[in-house]
């Protein structure tokens, strides 16, 4: 493959021999733990370029779109969570938990496609792919500083965020709507507490557990339905980049990528255990 | 007499709830398409007899170029979009039921497993549980096809059911730990119950009922992530029909206005989705004791 579709049998050969492809599996492996622990993920098959450096340079642009979501979509569900469930009969409440509704049941590639179809091809009011113009800040090229860019974040971040803002939104609700019903809120509410600190104080703290459970799952998520949305939009990020790979049988850029989104995760879920014990005192550890 | 009684409350709220009502009714309909979708298709849009290049990108037939023959229009290949639906909705249906059976049997007897013997098989479990939950099913089975560049109806099956079992591992293990110590248990011990007669025949069928909200959800995560996969270009191959993959081809033709290739596989694909969902919220609802 690295020699070409043109590559005579002898450039096959010697390539092998330069990538280690010929030896066996364990001996390959081992030559890349050895060489991953140094930091050196080898070069991608296809660029001839350092994998880890390929990535690097892609990853701005996923974290923006990544952390855009997540952000937004926490504050919303969490919001319009409690909104709803203290209203669970009003219009715009049936009107919000039937939203909710499409958002679980709609994949999130279809939401692109549509959103693309709506926003760009009829309404011409936002454009359909790339990333617009970016600003250079040392290593860290940003797309959040330009009118351009957060245009052209507007759809790939609500593309990426619909399924996760609309499950926070139904924890949330049914979280409250079971807690609401507790003796202990009746109490607050009997001692004549004012209903922003019965709602807040009382009642979410104790529906956020669930809901940070679920908020450090959404990560992984995040990453997987970036590669999705990344190639629906062409946002040059880490996902369509991996899509790419897969499609060249680029290796080390899809090891590379892995390793880097372990990290990730395991940093977050470290983090979120964290943050349990400052919600719930009773699973501190001291 | 229990179950006779729990039945009919079943039914009763069962037959008042329309917006169960309404999604049984869907997942009905979708059904029966996927089951007798062959001999209602009007073609069968993979016989490559059946089908002509001349037909191609056709838009629906109550449009100015559209033909009786194609009343949902065709494909860049001349394909029938109504046909190609109904047997994408085969596929979807065909991985959904062949995920839960798979993951759902493995992971109900890993999580009782776990939860009855305790120890190092249930901290495995946990451990194992932990990092397949925050990986998420899609990257992992996107993953898996991307690497190994297997392609076909059973091999998405293996690898979606791969990271999705664990998701009925969990919800088992909690259900059993929660039963296990009852009286009725101790009881079945003290009559000489060995350990296989207690986990089948008290453990497993009193466990059960939370599982079936995860089957249900289960069906619809599923149905999507396959979905994901095969507009993504790593599920079924392009000689099967998926509903993710005409959404796949549809997409490089928006700009060019034909909007059918995407909006009708879409709605189906919603429709689908949706109608199992309102069967779980039910389901959730009606086996919540808290909520009643």
């Amino acid at each position: 493959m690295l020699a070409g579709v043109y590559g005579t049998e002898q450039d096959r050969v010697e390539i092998r021999k330069a990538y280690a492809l010929d030896k066996p599996f364990y001996i390959q492996y081992a030559l890349f733990i050895a060489r991953a622990a140094r930091g050196d993920f080898g070069n991608s098959y296809v660029n001839r370029i350092s994998a880890l450096k390929l990535i690097m340079e892609r990853a701005p642009a996923t974290v923006e779109l990544v952390t855009t979501s997540a952000v937004v979509a926490l504050i919303l569900g969490i919001g319009l969570g409690v909104m709803v469930s203290l209203k669970p009969r009003s219009a715009v409440s049936r009107l919000i938990m039937a939203a909710s509704l499409g958002g679980i049941s709609i994949p999130t590639f279809l939401i692109g496609v549509l959103l693309i179809m709506v926003f760009s091809v009829y309404l011409h009011i936002l454009p359909p792919f790339g990333r617009g113009e970016t600003v250079t800040m040392g290593f860290w090229r940003t797309g959040l500083l330009t009118w351009s860019g957060i245009t052209h974040l507007i759809l790939p971040a609500l593309t990426l965020m619909g399924y996760q803002l609309a499950v926070l939104l139904r924890l949330t609700r049914a979280g409250m709507r079971e807690v609401l019903t507790e003796e202990y809120i009746k109490t607050a509410w009997a001692k004549g507490l004012s209903a922003r600190r019965v709602i807040f104080k009382h009642a979410l703290k104790n529906v956020l557990i669930p809901v940070i459970t679920i908020s450090g799952l959404m990560l992984g998520e995040l990453l997987a339905f970036s590669v999705v949305t990344e190639t629906i939009f062409q946002w040059p990020g880490m996902g369509n980049l991996l899509l790419k790979s897969i499609y060249d049988s680029d290796q080390p850029i899809i090891v590379t990528y892995i390793m880097l989104a372990s990290v990730v995760i395991l940093s977050i879920n470290i983090i979120v255990d964290i943050l349990y014990a400052f919600l719930n005192p009773r699973i501190r550890y001291d | 007499m229990i179950s006779h009684l729990l039945k009919s409350k079943f039914l009763h709220d069962y037959l008042r709830d329309p917006s169960v009502l309404v999604g049984s009714f869907i997942l009905l309909v979708f059904i029966l398409a996927a089951l007798f979708g062959p001999w209602i298709a009007p073609q069968n849009p993979y016989d490559l007899k059946a089908i002509s290049l001349e037909d191609f990108l056709k838009p629906p037939s109550w449009m100015a170029e559209g033909e009786a023959k194609f009343p949902l229009g065709t494909d860049d290949q001349g394909r029938d979009i109504l046909s190609t639906i109904l047997y994408g909705c085969r596929t979807s249906l065909i991985v959904a039921f062949g995920v839960v059976l798979v993951s759902g049997s493995f992971g109900i007897t890993m999580g009782m497993l776990a939860a009855y013997y305790g120890g190092r098989l249930d901290a495995l479990l946990m451990r194992l549980a932990d990092t397949f939950f925050s990986f998420s099913t899609t990257l992992i089975a996107f993953l898996l096809l991307g690497v190994f560049k297997q392609k076909g109806v059973l091999v998405v099956i293996i690898a979606i059911s791969i990271a999705d079992w664990v998701r009925y591992a969990r919800t088992m293990r909690g259900s059993v730990l929660e039963i296990k110590e009852t009286a009725f248990i101790t009881a079945a011990r003290a009559s000489g119950a060995g350990d296989m007669r207690i986990l089948l025949r008290h453990l497993l069928p009193n466990a059960l009922p939370p599982i079936f909200v995860v089957v249900a959800v289960d069906l619809a995560v599923v149905i999507m992530i396959e979905a994901t996969l095969s507009f993504l270009g790593v599920g079924v191959p392009l000689t099967e029909p998926s509903l993710g993959m005409m959404i796949s081809i549809g997409k490089d033709y928006i700009y060019a206005g034909m909007w059918w290739m995407i909006v009708f596989p879409g709605i189906t694909l919603i429709l689908l989705v949706v109608g199992i969902n309102l069967f779980a919220d039910w389901l959730r609802e009606e086996l919540n004791p808290k909520i009643q």
